[in-house]
């Protein structure tokens, strides 16, 4: 009965807005992200950085908007997700500044700060324009066909490093798969809640053949194996799983039924092996991820995965200070796939923690969001939105400690990379949008045709 | 619905557990292969991010460090590189340190305990200490001499002052610059490949590594022993030595480079280096004892540092009555360091008394407080004062008026012998150049300084080539820079 009361669309009492909360929690994050600025300018120079000031401003001006958008548009948002945004986005900036200490010649940081303003702002918009989410339902077709294309288009320009996974104008280079994850994720939802109905989700009979390979999960399918196609074509093994672990979560989460957990396991299982065997570039990483010190051995000095561990390892429990570590030693993606490992080492375990708590923070608020819409899409959306996020961070947090095998992606605000920055903060807006639709007073009635208002399961 | 949302809300709460123990693992277990990896730069970044504390000799500090602007901060430089290397040994980014570079490191690199202040707190600050200074025992005067009077023919030179055991000069040559491969890059590959490829082995340090046979030198143990034995009671009596000297139990007749060692006296035989003579001697004195005195001067012991290890010169101890008395002449299986040698010469001239040779004087803090001093040690009486002033009295005489005419310094009372030691198969190699010596200044109450001098391939004619022609002037050379000093 604990399922009744929870899955009950709640009228009443109305609840509070919380906006103070938020703004305050903005300020305290705002002057985190400030002292770690002012931290890194004394370890480096021994002296506040003359534009400390600005940052401050800026990072704070950026934070005001979106909290006046919230409080215009979505009263009811839950007021943890804007500040936890803001500390990550905030954090990341702190350290790409960081390691740009390392390398002169090669700043990332201004870049790094246009993308994250155009982020927020294109968070405003998000709040502004998707003024209900049920609306993006309509479009969903179309963002599936724009997600395809997204992820088709890198295979016409250059791989970098591997990996074909980025499109090049000039100096600017967009990863068009982050993108596309928001995208899939509408349309996967889209799908599977308009559907819903028709999908099994009693398990009443989980012997019965009413298979989900209908013409009502064929579209979907259709996509994800395109999707899949796509991405092993380009060599990005990380994003791959990502579709793949967001579509199962998905279609569980719609039917109900834990063979789906199964199937794609297995399915993830047997496409992970057969990839990691054949495909060298992923295979190299599988070698390196069951031993990191190969090349040591070998004696071509240390790989990036050992360099990585080796900057956990140095950081210990409370780590060295910012910007008094030495996870440049990692190279070349020290600011983006490897960030992590300066958190590690320089905020120290207790540094790391605090930040994957964040991200959990985050994650729990999007499915807290999921559970009190009262739609199946906006559910759907929210759950797949939050699973994104968890999936990444554990793919990439696992990957950098030698957990699991490393996939290139970018830690969601904190990495270096102007196009992951700008779709974390999208998402950020949807679950700001979908927490405003779970948490606000709705007119009887209003909001609950897309969900049989008890079901079956539940009466039983 | 939102029962599967919960479940895959747990199915995250899992993963975030998973992260948080793995992070746990690789943050916190100590050990390799994450802790103290070679391969990690960390400890090497940290090492060279501040300049390394200086080697001083004469008050002058003879290395340096340079700040390259690169990870590896601070290089280390020397002045006058080759002159000091035996003496600092190297310090490099890429191929570790030596001597007292190696063995004073953590006074060197400031990570030593003694520096800290407060050595109970220490460990609770982790910023790292400026390095200190190690003060040497060596004489700028007397190692340059030596090392000019080499003049980068092979061989090497040790000088000790004989009441204290400090070691004054302490040269090797052909020597190298360290600051040749202090960096990290490929120019330090290079020079490093390059000096450890040369035929000439500038890396070793002939002085304290290398052992040669110390030929006629050895003669003044010899002496010391007969003496001691009471073989010998009176050093200007006849020894009753035949001429042709058969080697006891065999047919091989010794022969002797010198003129009128028949029946010749002790003091003759060092004087003018009778290997008849002394061989008989060696023979008479018997196996125990010739082994008993030559480990007393310091043979045979492998434990000796300076502080660095100085290797083992050898007196066999198991030999046949006719290898005793060729080992009396320092050949068949005696071998001796140049260092080895120039305490032989110290025991004579300090009374019989051994000090132990040591090359690093004290430890001091960046700013000159003294956090370590490593004076003279305990003397061993070596042989007894009788025995020590009527060797002495050999050695005077033998460069007044013997072989070792050329060390003699006006002004001073010198003390010598000469050696030209054979080796090679049939002897064929060019013969070993030695010799041995003491000096004071005539109103000084003791000898101030004692020298041995080896070289390897005095290129000239092969006659010239004796202790006293190619090593005695070597020797001066170093003796009159500590004299006058």
């Amino acid at each position: 009965m604990t399922a009744l009361t929870a899955d009950a669309p709640r009228h009443a009492p109305p609840r509070a807005k919380r906006r103070g909360v938020e703004l305050s929690l903005l300020v305290c994050a705002v002057l985190v992200c400030v002292y770690g600025y002012a931290a890194v300018g004394l370890a480096r120079h021994g002296a506040v950085p003359p534009d400390t000031a600005g940052y401050a401003a800026g990072l704070g001006t950026l934070a005001l908007l979106g909290h006046l958008v919230v409080r215009l548009r979505a009263p009811y948002a839950d007021p943890l997700l804007l500040p936890i945004a803001v500390l990550l986005n905030g954090i990341g900036l702190v350290l790409v500044h960081r390691l740009d200490q390392e390398t002169p010649g090669e700043l990332a940081a201004p870049t790094q700060l246009v993308w994250s303003a155009l982020g927020a702002v294109l968070f405003c918009a998000a709040v502004i324009a998707v003024h209900d989410h049920r609306r993006l339902r309509r479009h969903a077709r179309a963002g599936g066909v724009a997600a395809l294309l997204l992820l088709g288009a890198p295979v016409l320009f250059p791989s970098v490093n591997g990996a074909r996974i980025w499109i090049r104008v000039g100096d600017l280079s967009i990863q068009p798969g982050e993108f596309a994850k928001v995208l899939l994720t509408v349309y996967f939802a889209a799908r599977l809640a308009a559907h819903r109905p028709k999908l099994p989700h009693t398990g009443r009979r989980p012997k019965a053949p009413r298979g989900p390979f209908g013409r009502t999960l064929a579209p979907a399918l259709a996509v994800w194996l395109l999707s899949m196609l796509v991405l092993v074509v380009e060599r990005d093994l990380g994003t791959s799983l990502l579709f793949f672990g967001l579509f199962v979560v998905l279609l569980y989460v719609a039917t109900g039924r834990i063979g789906w957990i199964g199937a794609g396991l297995l399915l993830a299982s047997a496409g992970a092996w057969a990839v990691g065997s054949l495909e060298p570039h992923v295979h190299s990483r599988v070698a390196d991820w069951l031993d990191p010190f190969a090349s040591i051995t070998a004696g071509q000095g240390p790989g990036q995965l050992a360099q990585s561990l080796f900057a956990f390892a140095h950081g210990g429990m409370s780590g060295t200070g910012l910007g008094l570590g030495h996870s440049a030693l990692i190279g070349f993606a020290a600011k983006s796939d490897f960030i992590l490992a300066t958190v590690g080492e320089e905020l120290g375990l207790a540094g790391l923690t605090a930040l994957l708590l964040l991200y959990a923070l985050l994650v729990g608020r999007g499915f807290r969001a999921a559970l009190d819409t009262p739609d199946a899409f906006g559910t759907l959306l929210a759950v797949g939105l939050s699973s994104v996020l968890a999936l990444q961070v554990f793919v990439i947090a696992g990957g950098v400690t030698g957990l699991v095998p490393l996939t290139g992606m970018a830690m969601p605000f904190l990495a270096q990379g102007g196009s992951s920055v700008v779709t974390s903060w999208v998402i950020v807006a949807l679950l700001v949008r979908l927490s405003h639709a779970a948490r606000a007073p709705r007119p009887a009635a209003a909001g609950t045709a897309d969900r049989p208002p008890v079901r079956p399961a539940v009466l039983r | 619905m939102n029962r599967c949302t919960r479940h895959v809300a747990a199915v995250c709460a899992l993963l975030l557990a998973v992260l948080l123990v793995n992070a746990a693992r690789v943050q916190l277990v100590p050990g390799p292969p994450l802790r103290d990896n070679p391969a990690d730069l960390r400890d090497d970044i940290a090492r060279w991010s501040l300049p390394r504390g200086d080697i001083v000799v004469d008050g002058r500090p003879v290395t340096g460090s340079r700040d390259t602007g690169r990870r590896l901060r601070y290089e280390r430089t020397y002045r006058d590189g080759a002159l000091y290397a035996p003496v600092t040994g190297y310090a490099s980014q890429r191929y570790g340190t030596s001597l007292v570079e190696n063995l004073q490191d953590g006074i060197l690199a400031g990570t030593d305990p003694l520096l800290s202040p407060l050595p109970l707190l220490d460990g609770l600050g982790s910023r790292r200490r400026p390095g200190g200074r190690v003060v040497t025992t060596i004489r700028d005067a007397a190692q340059r001499a030596a090392f000019e009077g080499l003049d980068g023919r092979r061989g090497a030179v040790a000088a000790i002052e004989p009441a204290t055991g400090r070691i004054l000069a302490l040269v090797s040559s052909p020597s190298y610059d360290p600051s040749a491969f202090s960096g990290a890059g490929e120019a330090a590959a290079g020079a490093w490949t390059r000096l450890n490829g040369a035929a000439d082995r500038p890396l070793l340090n002939r002085a304290i590594r290398q052992t040669y046979p110390p030929g006629s030198a050895f003669k003044i143990v010899t002496a010391a022993a007969a003496l001691e034995s009471g073989v010998v009671e009176d050093v200007d009596a006849p020894t009753r030595t035949p001429h042709p000297y058969l080697l006891p139990g065999t047919a091989t007749v010794l022969p002797d480079a010198a003129e009128g060692c028949e029946d010749a006296s002790l003091s003759y035989a060092v004087r003018w280096s009778c290997n008849t003579v002394m061989a008989r001697l060696g023979a008479r004195v018997g196996l125990a004892d010739m082994v008993g005195t030559a480990v007393a001067f310091g043979f045979n012991d492998t434990g000796l540092r300076i502080p660095a290890a100085v290797a083992r010169s050898n007196f066999d101890t198991d030999m046949s009555p006719d290898q005793v008395a060729l080992s009396s002449i320092g050949q068949f299986n005696t071998t001796a360091t140049p260092l080895q040698m120039a305490m032989v010469a110290s025991a004579v001239a300090s009374g019989g008394t051994l000090r132990r040779p040591y090359l690093v004087e004290e430890a001091t803090r960046a700013g000159g407080d003294p956090v370590a001093h490593y004076g003279p040690g305990a003397g061993r009486q070596a042989v007894s004062a009788a025995t020590a002033a009527r060797l002495r009295e050999l050695m005077v005489r033998a460069v007044e008026d013997g072989t070792g005419g050329r060390a003699a310094i006006p002004g001073a009372v010198v003390g010598g012998k000469t050696g030209t030691a054979q080796h090679g198969v049939g002897n064929a190699g060019t013969p070993y150049a030695w010799f041995i010596s003491w000096a004071r200044a005539e109103d000084a109450p003791q000898p101030q300084v004692a020298v041995a001098v080896v070289v390897e391939d005095a290129t000239g004619d092969r006659a010239e080539i004796s202790g006293g022609g190619s090593a005695a002037p070597v020797a001066r050379a170093v003796m009159e820079a500590v004299l006058s000093g």
